[in-house]
């Protein structure tokens, strides 16, 4: 059954929207959109630097997006305003990527498909590693949920609950690095964000409570795969951009849904 | 009863009678000759102080003087300069904060924000909204809450954790001014029914001085500290604050009197829906 390369591609994307949910709603709590953006911009330059050390992508890019997430998050530990540091970041480490690929020598590697995905092109080793992925970054935020939540509504008030909020924000950076090696192959570096943010976006108007946003988003995030894979198959439109058009959608709608 | 505290300026800190606090007890927390820095400067300076099991303590100052840093340098949360804070060992805190992050994007409902960290059951969570006055608000979102409600919830949170002192920061911000004095003679019931000692900051000078045992000034350093007529005579005090407090302050307890003998002592309910 793993034969078909559709099934595949339906395997990949909803692996993807099971890691995007739960971190996607702390993104929308937290107002990360941004700095999901820039970490998911440095992907490209762990492209490059995997295969400029023959390593594997998926360790250049993890490596990458760590080293990016706590750029950024060191920097707003210090400053008050982020808008400009971290559009700086996030366009310096894209368009640093796409030099450093430049450089790549015999380089073989198609820059649009790690810009916009190539879900279609997913190979069995891929949903390992995808599968992989995903089951971390639930498992991360599954087994501090209590605490990401009370420092997310609070940090003193995690602070004075004998919680770190430090080491929980350095929790969500480490799942939204893993996220970013996981979903580039989906949906490419320029729309992760997209993945992370619209499904949680559109659960925000259905959800009573946390948890149930983060069971929305996730089945979002899977209407979303699969529309998007149906719309790209029937138009021959590009998969990954088709999968958050497809999510575009799902939000619009929630918010008439939404309205009185 | 507490050593003599120095303040930046070497002035020896008048120390008057403490009304409530017995000197016997151990103290709940003590800093010793805290310091705290901030990138262009100190935002507290050589702060000692001792809180005791059942007083209520008071701190106020001016806005920028280190008030709120004192309170996260006592709950650990902001890293010292230089001295330390002693908590008693196993000591439990209810913190009120003075704003939550949450964002409108989050659907928190009352119930579930007193469950966090940990679960609490349902009788525990509405006894606890109840005692302070916001019974029924469960199944509310967060966000939808008016400032009083909220106030009164956050509380109810800091009062599951059975606390032996409640710290609170700014906790009237955005009430008017019989909301906080209503709120304030709730802290001190609730003072009065578990004996858990209270700390709080404010700028309510007039309302929330004659509803504490001892009141303490603060501009980076200890200004001046005691009883609530203490200080609100001593000179470091009427130099930031000027004079006109003394007046307000008079008239504040005419009202909490008033309010007092109006009823059984258990009449404050009716005001608890602003």
């Amino acid at each position: 059954m793993l034969d078909d390369f559709l099934i595949r591609a339906a395997l990949a994307g909803i692996g993807v929207a099971l890691a995007a949910g739960p971190l996607g709603v702390f993104v929308v709590w937290r107002r990360m959109a941004y700095f999901g953006d820039a970490t998911a911009h440095a992907a490209i330059l762990g492209v490059a630097l995997a295969l400029a050390a023959s390593l594997p992508v998926t360790v250049g890019v993890l490596v990458v997006a760590l080293a990016m997430a706590l750029a950024v998050t060191w920097l707003a530990a210090r400053g008050q305003s982020m808008d400009v540091g971290l559009g700086v970041l996030a366009h310096a480490a894209l368009a640093l990527g796409l030099v450093a690929v430049s450089f790549v020598p015999n380089a073989r590697l198609d820059l649009s498909a790690w810009l916009f995905g190539d879900i279609l092109a997913v190979t069995r080793g891929d949903l390992a590693v995808i599968w992989s992925g995903a089951a971390l970054v639930v498992a991360l935020i599954g087994w501090r949920w209590g605490r990401l939540l009370t420092s997310t509504v609070s940090e003193d008030l995690a602070q004075s609950a004998g919680i770190n909020p430090g080491r929980e924000r350095l929790i969500l950076i480490l799942a939204l690095a893993v996220t970013v090696a996981v979903a580039l192959k989906v949906v490419g570096a320029l729309l992760i964000s997209a993945l992370l943010l619209i499904p949680a976006a559109a659960a925000r108007a259905v959800a009573r409570s946390p948890e149930a946003m983060v069971l929305g988003a996730v089945g979002i995030g899977i209407l979303a795969t699969l529309g998007g894979l149906g719309l790209s198959l029937r138009l021959d439109s590009p998969a990954g951009p088709s999968i958050v058009a497809a999510a575009a959608v799902v939000y619009a709608l929630t918010l008439l849904w939404r309205r009185p | 009863m507490p050593r003599l505290r120095r303040g930046m300026s070497g002035a020896v800190a008048r120390q008057a009678p403490v009304a409530r606090a017995p000197a016997e007890t151990p103290p709940l927390i003590e800093a010793r000759d805290l310091s705290v820095r901030y990138a262009h400067g100190l935002a507290l300076d050589g702060i000692s102080l001792t809180i005791r099991g059942g007083e209520i303590v008071t701190v106020v100052g001016p806005n920028g003087s280190g008030k709120s840093t004192l309170i996260k340098a006592l709950l650990g949360a902001v890293p010292l300069a230089s001295g330390q804070v002693i908590r008693r060992p196993g000591l439990r805190i209810g913190y009120v904060p003075q704003r939550l992050g949450i964002d409108a994007t989050m659907p928190l409902t009352v119930g579930r924000f007193l469950s966090l960290p940990r679960r609490r059951d349902a009788a525990e969570v509405s006894g606890a909204l109840t005692r302070t006055g916001a019974a029924g608000l469960e199944d509310r979102p967060i966000a939808r809450l008016s400032g009083g409600q909220l106030q009164r919830v956050l509380l109810a949170r800091a009062l599951l954790a059975g606390p032996d002192i409640l710290i609170l920061d700014e906790p009237t911000q955005g009430l008017d001014q019989p909301g906080a004095a209503s709120f304030y003679r709730l802290i001190e019931e609730v003072r009065d029914e578990t004996g858990c000692a209270v700390l709080m900051v404010s700028h309510d000078l007039h309302v929330v001085m004659s509803a504490s045992d001892r009141v303490i000034c603060l501009n980076h350093h200890i200004c001046c500290q005691g009883s609530p007529n203490h200080v609100s005579e001593a000179p470091e005090y009427r130099a930031l604050f000027g004079e006109g407090t003394g007046g307000a302050l008079a008239l504040y307890r005419h009202a909490h009197d008033h309010r007092h003998d109006s009823g059984d002592g258990h009449d404050h309910h009716h005001n608890h829906e602003t």
